[in-house]
């Protein structure tokens, strides 16, 4: 192992981890955002939308997310729609992740039994008030974990963003190997940084998901 | 003298698609009166209740509180309710808040009272009913007589003109089926209006003034508690008592 | 134009060449899930082993497999392994040590959800060991993960697109060759061919997950 090349690489590797950091936040909270809705519109059976949101989630799902990135990349760029690549890979993580939140959502919404519905209208609480004080509450906690799984999802699903040439760590880590053969150092860099990335994200994930589960239920 | 009516149905009828589950339902009942609702399992009591209190849509009649008509189709649901009061077979508490939250929920939320005041009250029904020390407990941590008095008081706590019960002690283990007919029985005597749907009968011939025998969604049988229970008037309703005669010998 | 277009997926050999491709894809992909099947079922039932040790080992190899994308897994394997082996052989060594913790995982889950007293009702009626493991305790089993390992195929299958970026000649691969090779007579090849690739993904991917599905909500009550 080549120490010195090491050192000398790290802050390649700096900015090339800020760069998946960044894709990952964009692309996470963009998830969320269509996740929540695509869900609603399921829960509330809005008519059309419902639909749609379901073709785009079964399309979502069965498709690999690289031919998905590769058409929006490449395939729309042909019949004029361009995106610079940063956005590219936001969106199309995004419609990757899109789909797995709505599920989460969903199912927590899902989880939520007719009774309880009963009792917070038995007690006079009008449409909104129910949802934001019985169903949102009870639904989140019960998404939580599988919210959780599908952000390590997407950060993970971000080292394929280097295919539409963004300098992310995968990009850095076959690139130094096809310049100067340092395949080991690179490597190892590049686990290293994947790590540092994800570990503390998955601890603080689970730590967060108890927090909520306490505060939600009491033990 | 008769005293005032207080929730009045007139000729109330309701389906599922073809399936008719009530079917021109009479029913008066006066301030402060005990209204026991029985009948075979599948004749439409639990219905009656849900659709007083607007969970279900009805078909025809006219169903009114304090003279004012709650079955037409521009009728604000939260505002009645809040002069319903509703306890449900399946004790559902609000499992991600605690006892004290559940019962405060509807005082600070709908009636927006002052938190102060609403948790006195609160405590003090807590109080009687012996909880108040469990107040900040999670619903998941009482056992399911706790928690179908919590759900009374739940109910009470909005200061409601009529209690609905439905079937309240069905589900429950028949240890605690006692208790919770304790805080019924005591809820009576202070004068509460309340429509009772149970399967109790030694209950139900306590605590009722008036009992109405409902069988494939009519209203059978309408009398004074003690007659109904020595004297039925029709067969279907002596049927209907005999049943249950027969499981307390062999009991 | 569009109809130009379209017709790039059936000029020449092109579908041809693509389906070739797609061969490459499910020869990968029935591989890798055929190993993870078997070694799965193993790891699965060592999970369930009593030595807390044994079940430690597993739980670490799975959450490193976990934690780092499989993208990087076959990189890693690729530069230090490839010279001999190919990126075929390397694709299906890495999908298999990933399948394998992940179906290792749902057996575990399988096997530990089935409650004691089944056994015990089992043995009430008389049945032998053989038997209760051949009526009671397999088919309750089975049921129990049949979906989630199914749902497990599907993945396995899409992420196989990634071993074109280890320079396996697979469909997304031949897919780029015909872009580039008629890209200047057809401009929107690109779309075409991205797009076919993306609905014949879809086409082998709907239907095993909906056979999941069913057989999830089939077997729930």
């Amino acid at each position: 192992m080549n120490f010195g090349f090491i050192v000398q690489s790290l802050p390649l590797y700096w900015k090339a981890a800020q760069l998946t950091l960044t894709i990952s936040v964009w692309a996470i909270a963009l998830s969320l955002l269509v996740g929540f809705l695509c869900s609603l519109a399921i829960y509330y059976r809005v008519r059309v939308l419902k639909s749609i949101v379901k073709v785009y989630i079964e399309f979502s799902r069965n498709t690999p997310s690289l031919i998905q990135l590769f058409f929006l990349y490449y395939g729309l760029t042909q019949i004029g729609l361009k995106l610079e690549a940063e956005l590219c890979a936001v969106a199309g993580l995004t419609f990757l992740g899109g789909s797995y939140m709505a599920e989460a959502f969903r199912s927590g919404l899902e989880a939520v039994g007719k009774t309880q519905i009963e009792s917070g209208l038995s007690i006079g609480l009008s449409r909104a008030q129910l949802v934001r004080y019985v169903i949102f509450p009870q639904a989140f906690s019960v998404s939580m974990p599988a919210l959780e799984a599908n952000a390590i999802f997407l950060m993970k699903e971000t080292s394929i963003v280097s295919a539409v040439a963004l300098p992310d760590l995968m990009f850095v880590a076959k690139d130094l190997i096809g310049m100067y053969y340092s395949t080991t150092e690179a490597l190892t860099l590049l686990v290293l940084f994947y790590l540092l990335l994800l570990l503390p994200v998955s601890l603080l994930l689970s730590a967060l998901e108890r927090k909520v589960r306490y505060g939600q239920f009491g033990n | 003298m008769e005293k005032d009516i207080l929730l009045e149905i007139k000729q109330l009828h309701k389906s599922y698609d073809d399936r008719t589950v009530l079917d021109g339902i009479d029913l008066q009942v006066h301030k402060g009166e005990v209204v026991v609702i029985l009948g075979p399992s599948g004749c439409g009591k639990s219905t009656l209740l849900r659709c007083i209190n607007g969970l279900e849509p009805i078909q025809s009649g006219e169903i009114s509180l304090d003279g004012q008509s709650i079955s037409s189709a521009g009728t604000q649901w939260h505002l009645v309710r809040q002069k319903i009061g509703m306890v449900f077979q399946s004790y559902d508490l609000f499992p991600h808040i605690t006892i004290l939250e559940n019962i405060l929920l509807g005082p600070l939320k709908v009636q927006k009272r002052s938190r102060e005041e609403a948790r006195r009250q609160a405590e003090t029904l807590l109080e009687r009913i012996g909880l108040l020390d469990r107040k900040n407990a999670y619903p998941r941590q009482l056992s399911g007589g706790q928690k179908q008095r919590v759900a009374i008081v739940r109910a009470l706590c909005m200061n409601p003109e009529v209690m609905l019960f439905d079937e309240v002690t069905a589900a429950l283990d028949p240890e605690m089926v006692r208790e919770v007919l304790d805080v019924m029985l005591g809820l009576a005597k202070q004068g509460m209006t309340m429509v009772i749907v149970t399967h109790e009968m030694g209950f139900a011939r306590a605590v009722a003034d008036k009992v109405v025998f409902i069988d494939e969604g009519k209203i059978v049988e309408e009398s004074n508690a003690e007659l109904f229970f020595t004297d039925p008037k029709t067969d279907r309703a002596k049927q209907f008592l005999n049943i249950f005669n027969f499981d307390e010998e062999k009991g | 134009m569009a109809s130009s277009g379209i017709n790039v997926i059936f000029e020449g050999s092109n579908l041809l060449r693509l389906l070739n491709g797609l061969l490459v894809t499910a020869r990968i992909a029935l591989v890798s899930v055929l190993i993870s099947g078997v070694l799965g079922i193993v790891l699965g039932i060592v999970m369930t082993s009593k030595w807390k040790a044994v079940r430690s080992v597993c739980r670490v190899y799975l959450e490193a497999v976990r934690i780092i994308p499989i993208l990087v897994w076959l990189f890693i394997f690729y530069f230090t392994l490839n010279l001999e082996l190919g990126g075929e052989v390397v694709s299906i060594m890495v999908f298999s040590l990933w399948g394998t913790a992940e179906m290792g995982d749902i057996v575990r889950g399988a096997v530990g959800s089935l409650p004691k007293h089944q056994r015990e009702s089992g043995a009430a009626l008389g049945l032998t060991n053989v038997q209760i493991y051949r009526y009671v305790i397999i088919p309750q089993t089975v049921r129990r993960l049949l979906p989630a390992a199914i749902n497990l195929a599907t993945r396995m299958i899409k992420t196989t697109s990634l071993v074109v970026l280890i320079g396996v000649v697979e469909v997304l691969k031949v897919g780029q060759q015909i872009i580039e090779r008629s890209i200047l007579e057809v401009p929107t090849a690109s779309f075409w061919i991205y797009g076919f690739i993306f609905l014949l993904y879809f086409a082998v991917c709907y239907p095993v997950s909906l056979l999941s599905k069913r057989l999830e909500r089939k077997w729930q009550s």
